[in-house]
This record gives C-alpha cells, sequence and structure tokens, in this order.
C-alpha cells in the first residue's frame, strides 16, 4: 500500500518543530507500524536526510518505550502498543499523522522522542516495599487469595508507556500512579508503608505537573494493558484514607 | 504548608471538593425540583406561594441556601482552578485527536457545559430569586394572610417564548453535565465496585435525563396553559 | 594466562557457604567511602545495583535506555525457577543444579551451576516480599509449572509476563535507593569503555545520548550488566537496542570472552513473514505444555498447505507427524530448546514447513482445547494469544499457531570466575553477559534466575572481597587515563561519522546477520564456519569505508549509536565463527553437523573438549588467543543426553 505520512519533526527540545509531510509506498500489510517507520528512516538515511527519531526497544509490547501517538490516538487506531501496531488496520492511501507524546511533564527531545523521567520519579516517590535484600520471609508464609493476586497483577501489569497521559484531555498520570499504589495497596506485603505511599505518590505526581482526573475514561480506553480506572478511585480511597488517618500533618 | 491546604492544594483533594459540592448541588436538585413542582398545582398558585413565604422564612432552610451559594461558589472556583491546572498541563496541542473514540463528549467538556450552566444560574437568579427578594412583588392572600405572589412572576417570566426556550434548552446542557457529573462524583470518592458501579452508573443516566426533563416541563407547560 | 575459576575446595553443597565465610568484608561504614559503576538496568543490574545501595556502597546505575524499568528482562514470558519444591514432587537444590548441568550439556562449572541452585530459592522470597504477583492457586500459596523440558514443576510465573514483574520489583528496588540517594541514575547513556588504571577497572567513559556528550566516570569496581549479544544475528528475539558494545570494548581491553559460539535458538517464535521484518517475536515455551507440535506427514500435502489449497483443520489425523512426540515418547514437547530447535529445521529442511517461506512448524491447541476447555487455555495463555492474533492476524484458538526457531539468549559471554569477576580486576560480569552457569545450552526459566542470583545473591558478598583488598582513594576523571579513553572514544565516533559512504548502518547489520544466520546458527559445518570468517572480514572492511552515518555527534543520533553497536557485533561475528570451528564437537546450542551421533543428535566429544574456551584479544586485526579452564566434574557423570 501507499501512504502519506505527516510526522513531527522536531531538532531538539528548543526547536519550536512542525508537521512535515512524506509519501511511502510499497508497504506490506505484515509490516508492524514501527517497521513502516524503519523503511521510511531507511529511505531518509539514503538520500542522506535526519531519520525520524522515534523510541522503541522490546518491539514485542512489554517494555513500554515506544509511544507515538497516531491518528489522534495514542499507538493508533488499536488498543496495543505501537510496536504491535501492523499495518493491516490501515488501507492504501490512507494519510497518518504521526505526533509525541503531548504533556508538560513529557518533554519532547527530538522528533517523536519524549522524556518520560517523571514516571520514574513517581516511582521513586514511594512506589515500592522498602525491604533490603536477604532477610525476607519464606515466599508461601503469607497466602493471599487468588483473587486479590490478580487483582494486584492485573494492576502491576502496566508498561509505563505514558499513552494514558497522553489520551487524557488534562495529561493526567493518574492511572499510571493509581496502578502502582494499587498493586502494593492490594498485597499483604505493601500494608506497612500504604499510607505514606499514597501520600508520597500522589504529591510527586502533582509535582510533576500532571493534570487532575476528570474521569473520562479515555486512559482505561487507550491503555494497552488496560489497566482499569478501579485503581484510580482505589488511588482516591487510598489517598483520602492516609490523609485522614496518617500522623504527616 | 498544614495538612489540610496541602490536601486542598492537590488534585485529588480538589476533585473531592468538585465531587462533594457536585453531589450536594445534585441533591439540591431534587429539592428544588419537588417545590418547583407545585406550580402545575392547579390552584392558581396558592401552594407554590405558601411553600416559597416557608422556604424564606425557615431558618434552616436559609442556612442550607447560604451553604447552597457557597457550595456552587466552590464547585466554579475549583473548576476554574483544575481547568486552569490542566490546560497547563498540555501545552502544545495535538494536531489530530480522536478523542471521541475514547471517552464521551460530555466527559471531555464539563467546563463548557458548567459555564452554560451558570450563566443559566445568573439569569435564574435575576430573574426570580432577586426579584422575589428586593424588587416589587404582587402580593396574594390566602385565609386572610398574605403572601409574596411569585407564582405571577413566574407565570409572568414563561409567558415569554424566548424565556422558555432559553430554559428548556439550559435545562439540556444540565442533562449532559450530570450525564457524566453524577457517576464521576462517585468515582472521585473512591466509590468503584464492581457491584455498584454498573448501578450508580444507571441511576446517574436516569437521573440526568428525568430531573432537567421534569424541570423543562414546567416552563413549557405553564407556556401553553398562558395561552 | 592460567585461568583460576576461584571455586572453592570441598564438597559442592558447602562450596557457597565456605566462600561466603572465607571471603573478605567490607567494613559497614567503610561502605560508604567505595563507588560501583553499574551497567545496565535488567534482572541482573537492577539488583545488584540496589542491594549494593542498600549495603551502603555508592552506586552509579547506566541504561541506553530512557529508564531503567526498560531492560530487555522485561520481555521474559514463561517464569523462573526455584528449587523449592513446594509441589511436593521430588525437586532438591541438587535436582536442580543436575538438570541445569545436564540441560547445559555439561559445559558448566559444577561450582556455579550448584550456588545458583542454592540461591534461587532466596530468589522467590525476596521477589514475594517486593511484592511480585506471583500466580496463586485458590488456597493462596504459590502456583508453580512445569517448564522447559524439567520434570518437576518448579516454575514460578506472573501470568505470561514474569520477566517484567521481577525487573518491576528488581526497578523498585533500584528506585527506593534512587530516593535514598545511594543510586545515581543515567538513563539514556551508553557505555562506550572501560577505563583501565594500574591494571584495574576504574571507571568508565559514556555518552549520553541526547546531547552527545562523552563523560567519564571513576568508581573503585564496574559491574557490566547488560545483556546477551544476539542481535548479533540481526534478527532475533532481543529488544532492538540490545548490544555487544560494553561486553566487547571490555573484552578489547584485557576481558576474556568465553563460548561466543553458544548461542540459544528459541523453538517456539513467530516465523518470520518479509525481509522488512525487525525482530522476532517470541512465543513463551510453556505453550508447549499444551500444544502439540507437528508438520504434515508428507511434502505433498505440505506444498498444498504452502500454496493456501487447504489450511490446518483439513488434515486429518493420520497425515499430521507429531515428531517431537514420535522421536522423543518421554519428554515429547517439552523436549529441551536446543532438540526442539533442531528438529523444526529438520522437519522445514526436508520440504514440510507450512507457511508460505516453508519455515514455520503448528503449534496446536486444538486438543488442549478439547480437553480443558478453551476458558482454561484462554486464562493460561491468553495474553500470548492475543499478541500472536495481533502479529499474524490468524486466531490460534481456530488455526494452529505457526512457528519457527529464532536467536534467542546467548550462553556465551565474558569470562568470570566464582566471585564473577572477569579477568580485568575490578570488573564483574553479571547475567546474560557472564558466561558461567548455562553451559551449551540454557534451560527455560533459568535465565531469569540466574541474572537476579547474581545480582541479589551473589555480587554483594564477592564484590567485598576485592573491594576490602583495594584502597577507597578515588581516582579524579581528570587522570590522564580518563582524559586518553575519552579521547579514543571520541576519535572513533568521529571515525564513524567521518566515511560519509554509501550504504546504511542497517545494510551492514542485516548482511551480517545473514552470514551468522547460515553459517552460525542452527547447524554449522567447518566449511560453512570457515566461509563466513572471510565474508564477516569483507564485511568488516567495508563496514569501516562505506558506511554512511548521518548527522553529528552533539545531538539524539540513532545512526551514529547504531553505527558504534554494529561496528563491534561485526567484531564479535567473527569470534564466534572461530570459536565455532575450533569446538570440533557438538554440544547444546552448538552443533556441528559434523559431529552427531547417528539418530542425529548433538555428540559432544568431553575428551577433547570439555573446556571453557576463553578468548583473549590480541589487538586490531591480530587472531584472538585461545585460553582454556578445564571443566572438572565431580559430582554428575557425564553422559549422552537423551530425551527419548
Amino acid at each position: 500500500m501507499n501512504l502519506t505520512l505527516k510526522i513531527w519533526r522536531q531538532k531538539n527540545s528548543a526547536d519550536k518543530g512542525a508537521l512535515k509531510e512524506y509519501k511511502i509506498s510499497n508497504i506490506s500489510e505484515d509490516m508492524s507500524f514501527l517497521e513502516m517507520l524503519d523503511v521510511l528512516n531507511e529511505e531518509l538515511s539514503e538520500k542522506g536526510e535526519d531519520p525520524v527519531h522515534f523510541d522503541h526497544d522490546c518491539r514485542e509490547g512489554i517494555c513500554g518505550m515506544c509511544s507515538l501517538y497516531i491518528d489522534g490516538k495514542p499507538h493508533g487506531p488499536q488498543q496495543t502498543t505501537t510496536c504491535q501496531l501492523h499495518m493491516r488496520s490501515f488501507k492504501d492511501g490512507d494519510v497518518i499523522t504521526i505526533e509525541p507524546w503531548r504533556a508538560k511533564s513529557f518533554p519532547v527531545l527530538k522528533d517523536l522522542v519524549v522524556d518520560r523521567s517523571s514516571f520514574d520519579r513517581i516511582i521513586q516517590a514511594g512506589g515500592y516495599v522498602s525491604v533490603n535484600t536477604g532477610g525476607v520471609p519464606d515466599a508461601n508464609e503469607i497466602p493471599i487469595s487468588k483473587s486479590i493476586a490478580d487483582l494486584a497483577m492485573d494492576a502491576a501489569q502496566c508498561i509505563g508507556c505514558g499513552a494514558c497521559v497522553a489520551a487524557c484531555k488534562n495529561a493526567s498520570a493518574m492511572l499510571f500512579t493509581s496502578a502502582k499504589i494499587s498493586q502494593l495497596a492490594l498485597l499483604p506485603q505493601g500494608q506497612v508503608e500504604r499510607k505514606v505511599r499514597a501520600e508520597k505518590m500522589v504529591a510527586q505526581m502533582d509535582a510533576e505537573g500532571f493534570g487532575a482526573c476528570t474521569n473520562t475514561g479515555a486512559c482505561e480506553a487507550e491503555c494497552p494493558k488496560g489497566i482499569s480506572i478501579t485503581n484510580i478511585a482505589r488511588m482516591n480511597r487510598e489517598y483520602f484514607s492516609a490523609i485522614a488517618s496518617s500522623d504527616n500533618v | 504548608m498544614s495538612w489540610v491546604s496541602k490536601t486542598l492544594s492537590s488534585t485529588l483533594g480538589q476533585k473531592v471538593l468538585m465531587a462533594l459540592t457536585g453531589l450536594f448541588l445534585i441533591l439540591f436538585l431534587v429539592v428544588h425540583l419537588a417545590g418547583n413542582l407545585q406550580l402545575l398545582f392547579p390552584d392558581g398558585g396558592e401552594s407554590f406561594n405558601k411553600y416559597a413565604a416557608n422556604m424564606a422564612n425557615n431558618p434552616l432552610i436559609r442556612v442550607v441556601s447560604i451553604g447552597n451559594f457557597a457550595f456552587i461558589l466552590i464547585h466554579v472556583i475549583y473548576s476554574i482552578i483544575l481547568t486552569k491546572r490542566n490546560k497547563q498541563s498540555r501545552p502544545v496541542a495535538y494536531a489530530v485527536s480522536k478523542s471521541s473514540t475514547n471517552s464521551a463528549w460530555a466527559s471531555r467538556n464539563m467546563g463548557i457545559l458548567g459555564t452554560i450552566i451558570l450563566i443559566f444560574l445568573l439569569v435564574h437568579l435575576k430573574g426570580f430569586y432577586y426579584e422575589v427578594k428586593f424588587g416589587s412583588v404582587p402580593m396574594a392572600s390566602y385565609d386572610g394572610e398574605e403572601y409574596k405572589d411569585v407564582f405571577a412572576i413566574v407565570a409572568n417570566a414563561y409567558s415569554n417564548i424566548l424565556y422558555v426556550a432559553f430554559y428548556v434548552v439550559s435545562m439540556g446542557f444540565l442533562a449532559f453535565h450530570l450525564s457524566h457529573g453524577f457517576a464521576s462524583a462517585f468515582q472521585t470518592l473512591g466509590l468503584n465496585h464492581v457491584k455498584y458501579s454498573p448501578l450508580i452508573r444507571k441511576v446517574g443516566l436516569g437521573f440526568s435525563i428525568l430531573i432537567p426533563a421534569l424541570f423543562a416541563l414546567i416552563p413549557l407547560v405553564m407556556f401553553f396553559q398562558n395561552q | 594466562m592460567i585461568l583460576d575459576s576461584k571455586i572453592p575446595q570441598g564438597p559442592l553443597a558447602e562450596k557457597w557457604t565456605k566462600h561466603k565465610f572465607n571471603v573478605k568484608l567490607v567494613n559497614p561504614a567503610n561502605k560508604r567511602k567505595y563507588d560501583v559503576i553499574v551497567v545496565g538496568t535488567g534482572l541482573a543490574g537492577a539488583s545488584a545495583a540496589a542491594s549494593l545501595a542498600e549495603l551502603g556502597y555508592n552506586v552509579k546505575a547506566f541504561c541506553f535506555q530512557d529508564s531503567p524499568r526498560r531492560a530487555h528482562s522485561i520481555a521474559a514470558q514463561g517464569g523462573i525457577n526455584a528449587a523449592k519444591n513446594y509441589q511436593n514432587d521430588g525437586d532438591s537444590v541438587y535436582r536442580l543444579f543436575y538438570d541445569t548441568i545436564k540441560g547445559g550439556d555439561y559445559r558448566a562449572r559444577e561450582g556455579n551451576v550448584y550456588r545458583l541452585a542454592e540461591v534461587s530459592v532466596n530468589i522467590i522470597d525476596q521477589c514475594v516480599a517486593q511484592g511480585v504477583p506471583f500466580a496463586r492457586e485458590y488456597g493462596g500459596l504459590l502456583a508453580n509449572r512445569s517448564f522447559g523440558g524439567a520434570q518437576v514443576s518448579r516454575t514460578f510465573y506472573a501470568k505470561g509476563q514474569t520477566g517484567q514483574q521481577l525487573l518491576l520489583g528488581a526497578y523498585s528496588a533500584l528506585s527506593r535507593q534512587v530516593a535514598n540517594g545511594k543510586v545515581k541514575l543515567y538513563p539514556r547513556t551508553e557505555m562506550m569503555d572501560v577505563v583501565m588504571i594500574d591494571g584495574k577497572a576504574r571507571g568508565i567513559v559514556t555518552r549520553n545520548l541526547v546531547t552527545g556528550k562523552i563523560e567519564s566516570h571513576s568508581a573503585h569496581a564496574v559491574l557490566l550488566c547488560t545483556g546477551g549479544y544476539g542481535n548479533v544475528f540481526f534478527l532475533s528475539t532481543n529488544a532492538m537496542g540490545s548490544n555487544v558494545t560494553a561486553a566487547w570494548r571490555a573484552h578489547r581491553k584485557g576481558a576474556f570472552f568465553s563460548n561466543p559460539s553458544f548461542t540459544q535458538i528459541h523453538p517456539t517464535c513467530i516465523p518470520v513473514s518479509g525481509d522488512h521484518q525487525s525482530k522476532l517475536t517470541l512465543m513463551s515455551e510453556s505453550l508447549r505444555n499444551d500444544g502439540r507440535v507437528w508438520v504434515p506427514a508428507t511434502v505433498e500435502i505440505a506444498e498444498k498447505l504452502r500454496k493456501g489449497q487447504i489450511n490446518a483443520n483439513d488434515i486429518k489425523e493420520e497425515d499430521r507427524d507429531y515428531y517431537l512426540e514420535r522421536k522423543y515418547p518421554s519428554f515429547g514437547n517439552l523436549v529441551p530448546r536446543d532438540v526442539a530447535s533442531r528438529n523444526a529445521k529438520y522437519v522445514c529442511d526436508e520440504g514440510r514447513g507450512v507457511n508460505e517461506t516453508g519455515e514455520a512448524v503448528f503449534l496446536d491447541f486444538r486438543d488442549a482445547i478439547k480437553r480443558d476447555g478453551r476458558n482454561v487455555i484462554e486464562a493460561k495463555y491468553g495474553n500470548l494469544f492475543d499478541m500472536y492474533m495481533q502479529i499474524t492476524g490468524d486466531n490460534p484458538y481456530e488455526l494452529p499457531m505457526m512457528i519457527y526457531p529464532a536467536v534467542h539468549y546467548t550462553m556465551g559471554g565474558l569470562w568470570v570466575d566464582y566471585n564473577l569477576m572477569t579477568t580485568i580486576p575490578g570488573l564483574y560480569a553479571l547475567g546474560e553477559a557472564n558466561f558461567s552457569d548455562h553451559g551449551a545450552n540454557r534451560l527455560g526459566a533459568s535465565a531469569l534466575m540466574q541474572g537476579l542470583a547474581d545480582g541479589y545473591f551473589v555480587i554483594p558478598y564477592t564484590i567485598g572481597d576485592y573491594l576490602a583488598q583495594n584502597s577507597a582513594e578515588r581516582i579524579s576523571t581528570d587522570h590522564p587515563d580518563f582524559k586518553k579513553t575519552e579521547q579514543e572514544v571520541t576519535q572513533r565516533l568521529q571515525k564513524l561519522l567521518s566515511i560519509k559512504g554509501e550504504k546504511t548502518v542497517d545494510y551492514f547489520h542485516k548482511k551480517l546477520g545473514k552470514i551468522m544466520w547460515e553459517y552460525c546458527g542452527m547447524a554449522r559445518t567447518a566449511q560453512g564456519l570457515t566461509k563466513a570468517k572471510g565474508m564477516i572480514k569483507e564485511l568488516k572492511k567495508e563496514f569501516w569505508t562505506n558506511v554512511n552515518v548521518l548527522g553529528a555527534n552533539e545531538e539524539l543520533n540513532l545512526s551514529l549509536e547504531k553505527a558504534n553497536r554494529v561496528s563491534d557485533f561485526i567484531e564479535l561475528g567473527e569470534l564466534m565463527v572461530d570459536d565455532a570451528l575450533h569446538r570440533n564437537e557438538s554440544c547444546g546450542g552448538h552443533f556441528r553437523e559434523e559431529y552427531q551421533t547417528p539418530e542425529g543428535e548433538a555428540l559432544r566429544d568431553d575428551e577433547n573438549f570439555a573446556y571453557v574456551a576463553a578468548w583473549e584479544y590480541k589487538g586490531e586485526g591480530q587472531e584472538e588467543a585461545l585460553n582454556k579452564e578445564e571443566l572438572v566434574f565431580e559430582n554428575v557423570k557425564l553422559t549422552q543426553r537423551s530425551y527419548k
């Protein structure tokens, strides 16, 4: 198939950037979206033009590094990661607009590459259980009901790609933050730091400049791992009960 | 910063204020509607005028009414604060956005809907609340007692087709605002559960259709009764 | 040079305990005086960085991705082994040790492997304590499954995303130390070289991938946790960014490289669909627990299939050849990876391949769905089936999956002793980056185990032994050796940028990959390898005269990043060929067609090749020198592996 691509080109974070149009032909429907971009880049390189920079790594939908806003939707028309999006989702003659994630807390570094270190800092604020290596109890010491373990796993599946932020009209990071708070709030291992975790992670999320939640549900609808907004409700509960009852004045 | 101001400056704290005030206003709508439906009683406005007088004199209602104004104010102020923050969170907009495929229109436009409702509210307050409280109101007497004839003011207002149309259309916007706001408030308060959330969503939808429809019915009926 | 593996004397089961007692310790108050660099933040790197920081060392952690959480350990699907014996099915540390040694076709060290099995139980405890949501039974205890040829159920898993959950666990521990100020993180930073001062590793030179800035970092020890080099084949299940650069630069500085030709070809990958293919996607090996592998019994039927005249469901039961079940009745579809892969190649070479390219076999869930119901299969493999559907457009609930082997893991790597130290003092290699525990073939669910064992439970002990014997004095990055290394790095990058040839970097990478896959892949011959060596030499020459690297150093420059990595892959490729050529036997993932049993199984030569090949870099353009570390087997009897 033949396609027209409108791709955001921006030299660096200081540059203003603009959409640029490219034509590409002979694309097979078995290609992944990123392989289609590889073809474009190979052509650009042969012409001596700077290839389009985009983040990607595992190309199997789990590392969370790929991040394109394709035709008005994060990761494109399917509910999956960009690397798992295949060209069979498009048709000959399509015009495809490709933009970077747009959020104050995800500044563009170059072209379609954004800086998501704000997510790391949210985790650093409390997305862990403070146990040192060694000296922990036997793994089977605390039984955990299967349904709770499964719920925790559902939340833990978050790949930190940032599609939730990209999809949200407020560029809110609630789904990301709540997934980690939920996972650890559900498990017995997370109980000890439950309150301080909720308070600190929410504070960090706000400090990074992400927007608030309007409960539109766009994040859930676009999350490639189907993380549910029930996690946001749980985060809210965790946060309110922490605020109300913690010793942290 | 104390923990209270810290909480109120956090996105979650601000959201919870929106939810709580929103839920209170939802409750208010029900009470208000119950009173207003008396406008349709075929008694020439007697029960409505008595009700209005009672509302104006009951100290509890007066306290609640002050609270009501405060909640509206908080709801408005925090919506402005949050909207501002939300806009700042995405300084560069997308060239192409297909948000209609992932979320409901009303949920993405609560600010616009709210603004329209606010304008309605100002017109509404000017037309009735202000008039009744500070304007010159004709009197009606029942069983020897004098009452402000609020009914007459309302009936007069609703004889104007433009005024009626404005009310009906505004109720349409209120319906959309509620269609998202009702369930959203519960979600914000953390009340999301596989058993109850579907029910909340259904009740919310029913509420958002029924209440504004009944509100809209009053001016319509009164308009046609006047003809 | 005589390679001293430093395996402690004494009975197998006591070696590690004794060693832990014998190593020197760094006083708790002195630990903060030592700086440790950890390159790579996968399972090995993140767990090591976190554990060392917890002990009190100052850690600098580097990764080329935008976040430590992206490291490719995240993609491991199936599970992690541990000798917990929770299932009461006869598992033990010794059995896990034995299975691993045997699975590795007797080319790994007994001492290392036993230690691995021993600490495996601690890993599970640690991960659970971190909040890793492993799969559980209804009673609330941990669930296990049998995996990759094991006859006991010792594999712990978290859906099909075990690697993700383990990595996020290690990442959370790492993040905690970042918050504590004990780890400084350097994402989007690539290690370009090791800095040697007085014969010891004392730091690294890095390139900031966003600004291009070349920087030096000084430390008392450097840990390379940089994963494997499967991308030398261009197409592999590795992430696009996975590379050998850190290990290779260390090799050029004096770290021996061991058994580079031991690569694992994973039997269950989604087949190649065309020339555009950028990577291969693994379908977890756990699928073989319920899926049955087959091809049509005759070439005629296979041809009809390839032409699209019939589909898999049209083929009658008697026309299906469940070749693994037929040839290996006791292990069936669960034979080790190398055996499964090779047999897939054989049936496809016979012309019985089932997709358009003729390079695919079926993995069929029809019978499992009939037996257990679709719901059960969906609960077990739902996400894998979805992924398959997403990539191929076929529905595996209705049509059998198509799979083909692909490069997945590299058993070879930097030579390390029992302390995980390379031949360069102060330079360590952990996880897939070292060679130590999997011999010639790695068993399923063992990679995660090894990465975490090295990081959580080995290096925290062994690094102290080295540091305690070295002064805590810090060396400034203004030291002439840092400056010299920085200069070398800059010159090399400038050279790449200045060639301005006609071919793109990918052109060379793909070409190298084709050579490696054809001559140094699933089956190798002396003749083919000799030919490959010549081709790689040519390729290297062409690369350095005709590659076109666009842009400048001082920016985010993917072209330059790739060129730098590919140049190292080319050199590594040549060494892999050398290693494969010199090893005149077949073992595990290394299969030389000249050396096979009459039944077509790998034929080892324990007399002459029961050693670790450790290659020594001798300078640009020189042949590398072979050093041997003899493998001593005191506890297991070397037998012909048989999975019949």
